[in-house]
């Protein structure tokens, strides 16, 4: 089905089917259980885990097909972020012009970055994109402050101009409010609400938004890693040298496969101010770069969902970790004696909350120890389990029958 | 007039004379072995034939065309295919993989952004694949992973590489070093074999005169960067210049 063997339509129809029903499948506990702490089904975190997402495949596409360890993604994702915000300004609040544009602005942006960076590889092509980002990073912070908005950040206002006010059914300044981004009249912070007995689902409208264009994104970027370039890009990673003297240009492949990945970031970036019409600089710092480093290395380089997987996972932590405090702490170890009760508050304390960034960084250690493929390579092993149970089992019964 | 014409061609690292004034003429349709000894050179040479070095003056051309001065690969899409002492095969994929590449390369170019249709979809080139595979008498380990073939099989899988192209010149860099007698003698047949049934000239570099007699219908021989004869295997075995190249570092 759409030109994917079945397999890998196996995996798109996954999924399709979890991204659908991820405001169930993320609200496991009911709505007034203790554990709804756990909860990750509001359109805010599913938004990001989706955005996020796209930014992670996007990376993986050139990390992982090419082995190039790019540590200025960041750049673009601002970049796009920037030009949603000018097209939402300029054009109309209807998303969709600032969705595309942001992808193109980061795809001329990284053929820019890529041209020069390119030049060359390993160790140096990383610090070149790093300093290419951080260099964007300072310029949008400092002297672009007439286009980036400086520290405050770019946000939509009063006063903008919107040539097109009801072009797509985009509205102008409404009611004396800043018109929220929407779709042809659909707003994207619009939900809709459904209490089932204890639990509460929010379907949100820029969730299945954001929903529909990373399956777009994830069917692409199968198409790609299943096509001829995509074997080209796995003997970029595998033999440089011998892919030249094969005949082939690897410059090209590069820049192309750079490009793609950037504007991936772009859309990313687009989509974000999409949801939430601000773009600020520090989208763009390392640290940033660094996170979809960190999402798809845990997920699991070189796969397709691994990124996916790893993106949801971090932004998991930061969203509902950081959250938990010792007050909660507290009221969870209620049942314990008073002394044993500090004593596992303080215990825990160091983890959670702020200390979010050190059970993920512990994470992140045990999954790069002890699975390298990341946590693609888990479910591997989990599932190779069950098959050689399964195996066991049966040629189990054919001796006790051949008995 | 050779295929390959090499004129004049030094080359020098610091204060070292790699190459010195190499002349070395390549007809077409002919096995031509360039033997010497350790250090004489000959990696220099065929390292300036593909593109990976630059000569310091002189000229490379083939058949008529100026090689110098362009990338490998605009010189692999000349017609130049090389296989190396070690063994460059991309180790992460699988055996198929390793020879549709090159396949590619033939049909398509240096640069085809073929990013939307699948690799399985391209039944011509996967046929051209298995053929050579079956040729070469590899077929039944297509899908396994390159980095975990014997040695050996990865310096056959190298040649199914280059052979899959339809070169018109095959540059061998010690094909059959460190490979046990029999390898050697399979290794042997199987580029008689090639240039018997394909139009492919060959240029190797040997150490092993069993093999370079076996195969060369030229031979020249290269002593401290130079070319101290070029003449057939019948006159090469007794020739006193070239004992005493090789006597002579013997002794040393």
């Amino acid at each position: 089905m759409f030109g994917l063997d079945k397999k890998d339509t196996g995996l798109l129809l996954i999924v399709a089917a979890l991204v659908a029903f991820a405001p169930i499948l993320l609200n496991p506990f009911p709505e007034n259980s203790a554990l709804a702490q756990f909860n990750a089904g509001y359109p805010d975190l599913m938004q990001r885990f989706v955005i996020f997402g796209i930014f992670a495949i996007g990376f993986n596409i050139l990390f992982g097909l090419t082995g190039y360890l790019s540590f200025g993604h960041a750049a673009f994702l601002g970049v796009g972020s920037y030009a949603g915000v000018w097209m939402l300004k300029l054009l109309t609040i209807n998303v969709i012009p600032a969705i595309i544009m942001s992808t193109l602005v980061a795809g001329l942006f990284s053929i820019l970055i890529g041209y020069i960076s390119l030049r060359r590889s390993g160790i140096y092509f990383s610090i070149l994109t790093l300093a290419f980002a951080q260099m964007s990073f300072a310029l949008a912070a400092s002297v672009l402050t007439p286009i980036t908005g400086g520290e405050t950040g770019l946000q939509t206002g009063l006063n903008d101009p919107r040539i097109f006010p009801e072009f797509l059914g985009g509205g102008a300044t409404s009611g004396g409010n800043i018109p929220a981004p929407e779709l042809f009249g659909l707003e994207m912070r619009a939900s809709y609400e459904l209490s089932v007995g204890g639990w509460l689902w929010t379907f949100n409208a820029g969730y299945y938004v954001c929903a529909i264009i990373m399956l777009v994104a994830f069917y692409v970027a199968i198409r790609i890693f299943r096509s001829p370039f995509g074997m080209m890009l796995r003997a970029v990673k595998s033999n440089q040298r011998r892919l030249n003297y094969t005949g082939l240009n690897t410059k090209p492949y590069m820049l192309a496969c750079f490009v793609i990945s950037g504007m991936y970031a772009g859309l990313a970036g687009g989509l974000m101010v999409s949801m939430d019409p601000l773009a600020g600089a520090e989208r763009m710092q390392w640290t940033a770069s660094g996170e979809v480093v960190l999402m798809t290395i845990l997920g699991g380089v070189g796969t397709l969902i691994g990124p996916v997987l790893g993106a949801g996972m971090i932004k998991y932590f930061e969203n509902i970790f950081s959250k938990i405090n010792d007050n909660l702490l507290h009221q969870w170890f209620a049942f314990m004696p008073d002394g044993l009760e500090d004593f596992m508050v303080a215990v825990i304390h160091p983890f959670i909350g702020k200390g979010w960034h050190l059970t993920l960084g512990l994470l992140f250690m045990l999954v790069v120890i002890f699975l390298p493929g990341g946590l693609v390579e888990g479910g591997q092993r989990i599932g190779g389990l069950f098959k050689r149970k399964k195996k066991n089992t049966t040629t189990d019964t054919q001796s006790t029958a051949a008995n | 007039m050779g295929i390959l014409e090499v004129k004049g061609v030094n080359k020098r690292f610091g204060g070292l004379q790699a190459l010195g004034d190499v002349n070395l003429s390549v007809a077409e349709n002919s096995v031509h072995a360039i033997i010497g000894p350790n250090g004489a050179g000959k990696s220099t040479l065929l390292n300036c034939l593909v593109g990976m070095l630059i000569p310091d003056s002189g000229s490379v051309t083939f058949q008529g065309e100026s090689v110098l001065g362009r990338n490998p690969h605009e010189i692999n899409q000349m017609g130049i295919s090389r296989v190396f002492q070690t063994p460059e095969i991309f180790g992460d994929l699988s055996v198929i993989e390793n020879v549709m590449i090159p396949c590619f390369a033939k049909r398509d170019g240096a640069f085809e952004l073929n990013a939307w249709g699948a690799v399985r979809g391209q039944a011509d080139i996967r046929d051209t694949a298995e053929q050579i595979l079956i040729d070469v008498n590899m077929q039944d380990k297509r899908h396994i992973n390159a980095a975990s073939l014997s040695r050996g099989d990865k310096r056959r899988l190298e040649m199914a590489m280059c052979l899959v192209q339809q070169p018109k010149l095959l540059l061998l860099d010690e094909p059959t070093a460190g490979m046990a007698r029999a390898d050697t003698n399979n290794t042997i047949d199987l580029l008689k074999e090639i240039h018997d049934s394909r139009d492919i000239t060959m240029a190797i570099i040997e150490h092993d005169m069993h093999v370079v007699f076996s195969l060369a219908e030229r031979i020249t021989v290269l002593a401290q960067g130079s070319p101290l004869v070029e003449e057939t295997p019948e006159n090469i075995k007794g020739h006193p210049k070239v004992r005493e190249a090789y006597l002579g570092e013997a002794q040393v």
